[in-house]
């Protein structure tokens, strides 16, 4: 930075404390002492100095700032050799991309995948299993749903985990178990396309009005509509019975031409059919993101105004995939509730909104495959973290991750073919003009 | 409905609004230069709150009995700039770990977004790990309702006048810096156009670093102001965050009058709601008058301005 203006002088710029590697030193024994900070003791209320003092305590500053000072050395290795060392590992890269962009490759770890996830659940604890249905699968759902609305549309949904909630308290209703009786009683199964169709009704109506909205007025009107859903159920005592929510919902069972098969409290069978409902959805996306659909919205996505001047009805096309992420998140709601049996507001909170959005965002925007993976592993992390960290203590960590995350790997950890370009695109200049900081450079897409 | 309980409700509408517009400022001036929600500004306002706790224990102790009001005055000040330095820090924090380093990289927009929200959930935790998870109370240093003058026969009480004539004069100096000072110059030129602005030799780095910093005050008093009123928790950011940032977009995000209207407006809105149906439908009234103003007006009460003289 040369011209620098707006008060300080071109002399305080070139301080020795400005250098990067003395910049990078003090940043690096600031993670030694966050740290230090946040792997210490509780501190007790009312006596703010405690958790401190005793997280800094002792030998805990000089063996932090060790850490600290080893990251330091790190960092700077990679910056001084890093250009050097990508060189050397540069055929090895070459030949991992060549494994990997291979279809046979695709298909077999495709193949993989589906062998773990049939063959390894039945071996684990039945907390695990509980896990991998309740959090996991659950939020897999949720997540691919969401992909549609913000990964492909560019819609910032905030609001999303409302229509799991319309999801399962569809399925409370026509399973009889809410205060107000349904005009028949109907299993679980049967909810599936009844959810649906609520939550496409629901999708619609939110849509309609909000989807000629930008941006950021979008976000706040659907986490408005989230939070209204959600304090409705928890006020209309005589529908939903309030805050004690809808108890003794049914599992699912098949009597069906000969078939007698009841889901019970086993979380096992649950997950077979999450798997299921999961392959036809993800199936289905898949088909539909090279479509014509697919490919409105993405136009949409890039710049509303022009994908309307070339003749994509922009509200429509946003509209339905409002609708189509809507319904997703209803048949997790079923599943959910069905699972649990019990549902009451609680359940769903505006966190969870945005939990699913950053799973899907920390997975990789637009990558169905990605924000899979990225579900799955902020699902798995906190319960791995159980054994660990006090549990008091995870949503730090997890908070941690995410800002690494995005300082690092901003398109996510498995990043849409088409983001990854967009990224490396926006490399080239940067690279050249290190100095020039151009954040009017970072609108793009949402 | 009488007179007497619309006044009560008033008045209670422009004490939580004030605060609600302090919190909303914070959202829009870093709308204004980044076009982008600082979903962590929540947890300035817990910061901020922390700050003032701390310093009022650190002067008069946990267990300090009431004073003069002079006295209390005083001491009240002074927690108030703890609460705006705490605020500002954390803030200038925020920028430098949460955004800075995105925005070198040219991140997506809900890559900004996601790491905010990681630093919330860190900041968050942070707080509650090490000043406590239950909910903490200032010392009863100054009599909160102690009524201060009356209107028709409601009382208007210390704490009450106190936060709204600490907001009004903060909003007042706010509109000062932003349309009379070379930095507020700088802030509209960076709202207006940054690449421009950097041409015409505007440090933007520093710009937004400032801007950070502004908000952080305001949203720490704020924070402050709203412990004093009520209690101090690590989660207590949350649902004034929310319903701020409504009140921002309601009032025009990026639009510095317009947040401080949007923050008026939805608290006076919330407590009037409460003379015509349950308390417990006002979080409710509060967004559906979001959604209705959203739907008639697109961009907020007084429109998008960014970039002009507030």
């Amino acid at each position: 930075m040369t011209f620098a203006a707006g008060g300080g002088s071109v002399g305080r710029r070139d301080a020795w404390y400005h250098k990067p590697d003395v910049r990078r030193l003090g940043a690096s024994l600031g993670v030694g002492l966050v740290l230090a900070l946040v792997t210490g003791k509780d501190g007790r209320s009312g006596h703010f100095g405690s958790g401190i003092a005793a997280a800094l305590g002792g030998v805990r500053v000089p063996s932090f700032l060790a850490v600290g000072l080893a990251l330091w050395g790190v960092a700077t290795g990679i910056n001084r050799y890093g250009d050097e060392m990508r060189r050397a590992l540069a055929p090895a890269t070459a030949a991992r991309k060549r494994v990997t962009g291979n279809a046979t490759f695709r298909t077999t770890s495709l193949l993989v995948m589906l062998v773990v996830a049939i063959g390894i659940p039945p071996m684990l604890s039945s907390f695990w299993q509980g896990v991998l249905v309740e959090q996991v699968g659950i939020f897999m759902l949720l997540a691919v749903g969401l992909n549609v609305v913000v990964g492909w549309a560019g819609l910032l949904d905030l609001g999303y985990i409302a229509f799991y909630a319309i999801g399962a308290y569809t399925t409370a209703y026509f399973t009889g178990t809410l205060p107000v009786q349904p005009p028949i009683v109907l299993n679980p199964f049967l909810c599936f396309p009844l959810a649906v169709l609520a939550c496409l009704l629901a999708g619609v109506l939110l849509g309609a009005p909000t989807l000629r909205l930008r941006g950021d007025y979008l976000a706040i009107v659907t986490l408005g509509f989230g939070e209204i859903v959600r304090i409705v159920a928890n006020n209309s005592d005589g529908i939903t019975n309030g805050s004690r929510g809808a108890t003794n919902i049914p599992h699912f069972s098949i009597h069906l031409l000969g078939i007698n098969y009841d889901w019970t409290l086993n979380s096992l069978p649950y997950w077979y059919l999450i798997m299921v409902v999961l392959a036809v959805v993800v199936l289905l996306f898949f088909r539909l993101e090279h479509s014509r659909i697919g490919r409105a919205w993405a136009a949409v996505r890039e710049d509303e105004v022009a994908a309307q001047a070339s003749g994509v009805a922009t509200v429509k096309i946003k509209l339905l995939a409002f609708a189509i992420g809507a319904s997703t998140s209803g048949l997790a709601g079923v599943i959910y509730a069905s699972k649990i049996g019990f549902i009451s507001p609680d359940n769903f909170l505006l966190i969870l909104s945005i939990s699913v959005l950053a799973y899907v965002v920390f997975g990789g925007m637009g990558s169905l495959f990605g924000v899979m993976v990225g579900a799955a592993l902020l699902t798995w992390l906190p319960q791995f973290l159980r054994d660990y960290v006090p549990a008091t203590d995870r949503n730090l960590y997890i908070g941690a991750i995410l800002v690494l995350m995005m300082i690092f790997r901003p398109a996510g950890l498995l990043p849409a073919r088409r983001r990854r370009t967009e990224l490396s695109l926006h490399d080239i200049p940067e690279a050249e003009t290190v100095a020039v900081p151009a954040p009017g450079s970072m609108g793009g897409s949402i | 409905m009488n007179l007497n309980e619309f006044v009560q409700f008033t008045i209670l509408g422009l004490t939580r609004g004030s605060l609600y517009a302090l919190i909303a400022l914070g959202y829009t001036l870093v709308y204004g230069v980044l076009q982008l929600i600082n979903f962590a500004h929540s947890e300035v306002f817990m910061m901020g709150a922390f700050g003032g706790l701390i310093g009022i224990q650190a002067l008069i102790g946990a267990n300090a009995t009431l004073m003069p009001v002079g006295q209390a005055l005083i001491y009240l000040v002074v927690g108030m700039v703890f609460g705006a330095v705490f605020g500002a820090v954390t803030a200038w924090v925020l920028e430098r770990v949460a955004y800075r380093p995105l925005r070198r990289r040219g991140a997506p927009r809900l890559a900004f977004l996601i790491s905010a929200i990681g630093a919330s959930f860190f900041l968050q935790n942070l707080a509650g790990k090490e000043f406590g998870r239950l909910p903490q109370y200032f010392p009863a240093f100054i009599d909160k309702s102690q009524p201060v003058f009356q209107i028709g026969n409601q009382r208007m009480n210390l704490i009450q006048v106190i936060i709204i004539f600490s907001a009004v004069a903060m909003m007042i100096g706010l509109d000062l810096i932003v349309r009379k000072t070379k930095l507020g110059q700088g802030i509209r030129a960076v709202a207006q156009d940054a690449q421009t602005a950097a041409l015409m030799g505007v440090d933007i780095d520093r710009t937004i670093s400032r801007t950070f910093v502004i908000g952080g005050l305001l949203g720490g008093a704020a924070g402050f102001l709203f412990g004093m009123f009520a209690n101090v928790s690590f989660n207590m950011g949350f649902l004034p965050g929310v319903k701020a940032f409504a009140a921002a977009v309601l009032g025009g995000i990026g639009n510095i009058r317009g947040a401080m209207l949007g923050g008026l407006l939805l608290g006076l809105v919330e407590n009037w709601a409460v003379l015509f149906i349950d308390i417990k439908w006002t979080d409710v009234i509060a967004f559906v008058v979001l959604v209705l103003v959203l739907m008639f007006r697109p961009s907020g009460l007084l429109g998008e301005r960014l970039g002009r003289a507030a």
